[in-house]
């Protein structure tokens, strides 16, 4: 069973090769059994191999599946080997079934579209990237996915290329993630060159027997990684990317700028996290990223207009919860949260996407509503999704996830208690904005009348995901409600067993669950009118433009690199170069006026030649 | 022997001065013999006795017969003489000439600056040049083959062309 | 019977050479100058034996055969050539060589 771990990742990436190699011959049924079929035996195998390591009180039995040597440059000898622990089987799991799911829904979603087959090679494609990412036992490996998701990011963002913007945006995405990832690569070559090696295992061993807590290495390489960590996981300051995104289409947004990619970065830092907890520094920043993130987009979230921009906000807003979470140390916490978020945001978004299917691609909310009663199931897994997200307490998933994260913030000392004040007004802002959203686009009016009707495909994964989104909770539960404890024990073989469970106290638990209440009492109101007018200032074309970083950016960063690209248009450094060869041009041209095919003029010159050199000799 | 030295070299310079400066080209051929006769005559004082005779034979026979025939097939005439009085004014030799002479002169300084004390000749008999030959310039002697064989074949091809071409 | 000392036939050679080149550059018949050439090959040949009797060698005997096979090799194709530019183009002189065409 062990030795099938890396058939996981190979049969999405065999399929995607077969899907580019022979996307027109096999017809759209083929490129359906063969993309949709890959992932779903990933999926399959995956939960199989959970069941054979998944022992006593949860326990994961952790094993290596050693490929093949990659390469041996002196003493730096990198495997290609797969590492099957607790946390990586979470996110093994969640990326193959949330993947077979959303890959079902899209075999609807973009049927006709002539892109078919390249849709579902990309989109294989990331599925075996991500699973190489969060399997590999090697930085350098994990890098090797970690660029992969990128690229497949970019090339799906971009998927409808006709459009002008969606490319621009998809090469956003792409540059701005960059960013991040230079800093990641930095990281890596600061520990390759440090300790030799890149398995992450032996880095955590050397780094904890010789890097003291709180030195200048731990510190400088946690920063490192987490300046990859906030690019891929659109945090502040490189979120700017993960709006513009949605111009993918809506499947991707839910596989890859959803629930999976955009928390590689999550799990980065979950997987690093001894290195971390040697850098105290890095985590406060971390967890103070992860508060700004937070208030910051979900406030941008409250004025959007487009469906899928508000859902884009709030997986920025709800990656801020995660790195809250691992900036006060709660490591499971944090990855528990991933889970639920993967249930709760896909199921949002392949909801939303039902609706712009039905209503012709529209996906402005001011021009839909009343849509209730036109498609009440799709209307029930939205509200159901909704009230994940906004942690309505006890039924939902998003509640237990939500309470372990702040309660781990809450026992975390002062800085802690200030995070926690954090995510429970960030908690405040999701009920407020998710509930506006759900109430303007189901209730009220019905502006328009969508069309045909919401198919199998379709419905099965939105149903499942529905499911999933109330009933993961149970996963892991406070103790004053159960205390189910699944997630700590597959989870404690990595981050050891000290979580928070049960130390949560009364009045904060009961704080929490009451302010996603009053979100929704003020989202009922607003929609109601009462405050609408009262809100439209100066301060929502602020929020509207998501704090305006991108007018930030281009004025600090591309402006000045515009002015200087003109100021050398005419390439100041290439001068120098061009008059060499000017120079070279002139000399020939001197030269070759000596060149003049008279055998007595060339010997007369050879003569002179020696004399000169004999002069030299004899004369010195 | 010094006589006979001197004797030889005073007749080299001479007729090879007459080569350089003949403007019938038979009579320049006679004089490069000559001069090549009394080189080997040196070659003979020096006590070179083996390169003498390859001298006066491949060189002074061989080669200048092919130089005899050439100059006959190219059927050279009177206006060929005077063209070349033509070509040699003052003008035209006195820059190249004053060149060769400073490039002679600094070779003849260095020459005479070069030895600090006369030593004698001593001579190298056939015996010892054939050892060397055939022992450590094995290598350089399959060369010279192979380099008089390129000359052969070229030599051959040029001329049947040459008669083909017409 | 004194014998000779080397360093005079290295004077010969040199005043030879510089005859021979002077003959190189001078002359503008191709015959003339492939005959000049023979002649600095030659005060280079004598140069090599004077030097393997300065200290009784063999090895400057040995050069000046391989600059024989030289000068046999080279004469033969040059005069080749001359034959050949005298058949095609009837000069030989040496200064229209440059409008050389295919």
């Amino acid at each position: 069973m062990q030795q099938l771990l890396a058939l996981v990742p190979a049969l999405p990436l065999l399929a995607a090769v077969l899907l580019m190699l022979a996307a027109t011959r096999i017809g759209t049924n083929g490129v359906r059994i063969l993309g949709v079929g890959s992932v779903a035996l990933s999926a399959l195998l995956a939960c199989r191999i959970a069941v054979a390591q998944i022992g006593a009180g949860w326990a994961v039995q952790p094993f290596d599946v050693t490929l093949w040597h990659w390469m041996r440059i002196g003493d730096f000898a990198p495997d290609v080997t797969l590492h099957l622990d607790g946390l990586s089987l979470v996110m093994m799991l969640v990326i193959t079934v949330i993947g077979f799911l959303i890959h079902l829904y899209a075999s609807a979603y973009l049927d006709g579209d002539p892109g078919y087959a390249r849709f579902f090679a990309c989109m294989n494609l990331f599925v075996a990237a991500m699973l190489t990412l969060v399997l590999a036992n090697d930085l350098l490996l994990l890098y090797v996915g970690w660029e992969g998701v990128g690229l497949c990011s970019y090339l799906l963002i971009g998927f409808w290329y006709d459009d002008p913007a969606n490319g621009r945006a998809a090469r956003k995405a792409f540059i701005v993630t960059r960013v991040g990832d230079t800093a990641l690569i930095s990281g890596l070559f600061l520990l390759a060159t440090s300790f030799g090696t890149l398995s992450i295992p032996s880095l955590m061993q050397h780094a904890t027997t010789s890097w003291p807590i709180g030195t200048a290495m731990p510190t400088l390489a946690a920063f490192l990684l987490l300046g990859g960590a906030l690019g891929k996981s659109a945090q502040l300051p490189l979120q700017t990317w993960l709006v513009d995104a949605m111009a993918g289409p809506t499947p991707v947004s839910a596989l890859i700028h959803a629930a999976t990619m955009v928390t590689a970065g999550v799990y980065l830092i979950a997987r690093t996290h001894v290195l971390f907890a040697l850098a105290p520094d890095a985590l406060l920043v971390t967890g103070l990223i992860g508060a700004a993130t937070l208030l910051l987009s979900g406030a941008s979230a409250l004025v959007q207009t487009d469906i899928k921009r508000v859902l884009a906000y709030s997986t920025i807003s709800q990656i801020g919860y995660m790195f809250l979470a691992l900036g006060v140390g709660a490591w499971d916490a944090a990855i528990f949260h991933l889970v639920t978020h993967a249930f709760f945001k896909a199921l949002l978004f392949l909801a939303a996407g039902a609706v712009i299917l039905r209503m012709h691609h529209e996906q402005d909310i001011t021009r839909m509503g009343g849509l209730r009663t036109a498609m009440p199931g799709v209307f029930v897994v939205f509200a159901i999704g909704s009230a994940s997200l906004a942690a309505l307490p006890l039924v939902t998933a998003g509640f237990y996830s939500k309470e372990a994260i702040l309660g781990g913030a809450w026992d975390s000392g002062p800085s802690g208690r200030l995070l926690w004040c954090a995510g429970v007004v960030g908690a405040f802002l999701t009920a407020l904005y998710i509930f506006r959203l759900l109430f303007i686009v189901f209730l009220g009016e019905q502006h328009r009348h969508p069309h045909g009707v919401t198919g199998w495909r379709i419905g099965v994964p939105l149903g499942v995901l529905a499911i999933l989104a109330v009933v993961g909770g149970g996963l892991q539960t406070p103790a004053l409600l159960g205390g189910i404890a699944i997630m700590p024990g597959i989870l404690g073989g990595v981050f050891g067993s000290a979580s928070h469970e049960g130390a949560l106290a009364l009045l904060p638990l009961v704080l929490a669950s009451l302010v996603p209440l009053a979100g929704i009492a003020l989202a009922w109101r607003w929609y109601g009118g009462g405050l609408a007018s009262r809100f439209e200032t100066q301060f929502t074309g602020l929020l509207l433009r998501g704090w305006d970083f991108d007018r930030a950016y281009d004025r600090m960063i591309v402006q000045p690199l515009m002015w200087l690209v003109r100021v050398n248009h005419h390439d100041i450094v290439d001068s120098f170069y061009e008059g060499l060869g000017k120079l070279a041009q002139r000399t020939h041209a001197g030269l070759s006026l000596s060149e003049n095919g008279r055998v007595r003029w060339y010997a007369g010159w050879l003569a002179a030649g020696s004399v000169a050199a004999l002069a030299i000799a004899v004369l010195s | 022997m010094n006589a006979l030295f001197t004797l030889a070299a005073i007749v080299a310079v001479i007729s090879t001065t007459m080569v350089v400066t003949r403007t019938v080209a038979v009579h320049a051929l006679l004089y490069l013999v000559v001069s090549l006769l009394a080189v080997a005559t040196v070659f003979f004082t020096l006590g070179a006795a083996f390169a003498a005779a390859l001298e006066v034979i491949i060189y002074a026979g061989a080669i200048m017969i092919l130089f005899v025939f050439v100059v006959m097939m190219l059927n050279l005439d009177r206006d060929d003489a005077d063209r070349e009085n033509t070509w040699l004014t003052p003008r035209v030799w006195a820059g190249p000439a004053l060149l060769s002479a400073v490039l002679a002169g600094e070779l003849l300084y260095a020459g005479i600056a070069g030895h600090g004390t006369i030593v004698a000749a001593r001579e190298v008999g056939p015996v010892q040049v054939g050892l060397a030959l055939f022992g450590p310039y094995l290598l350089a002697v399959e060369l010279a083959s192979l380099l008089l064989l390129a000359g052969l074949i070229s030599a051959y091809h040029l001329g049947r062309d040459s008669g083909r071409g017409g | 019977m004194g014998a000779v000392a080397p360093a005079n036939a290295i004077l010969l050679a040199a005043i030879l050479f510089g005859l021979g080149l002077a003959g190189v550059l001078i002359r503008r018949n191709l015959i003339f100058m492939l005959m000049s050439i023979e002649v600095m090959l030659n005060a280079t040949g004598l140069a090599f034996v004077a030097g393997g009797a300065r200290w009784g060698q063999a090895d400057g005997q040995v050069m000046f055969l391989l600059v024989l096979t030289l000068a046999a090799a080279e004469i033969s194709v040059g005069l080749a050539l001359i034959l050949l530019l005298q058949t095609r183009r009837p000069t030989l002189d040496s200064d229209v060589g440059n409008r050389l065409k295919g």
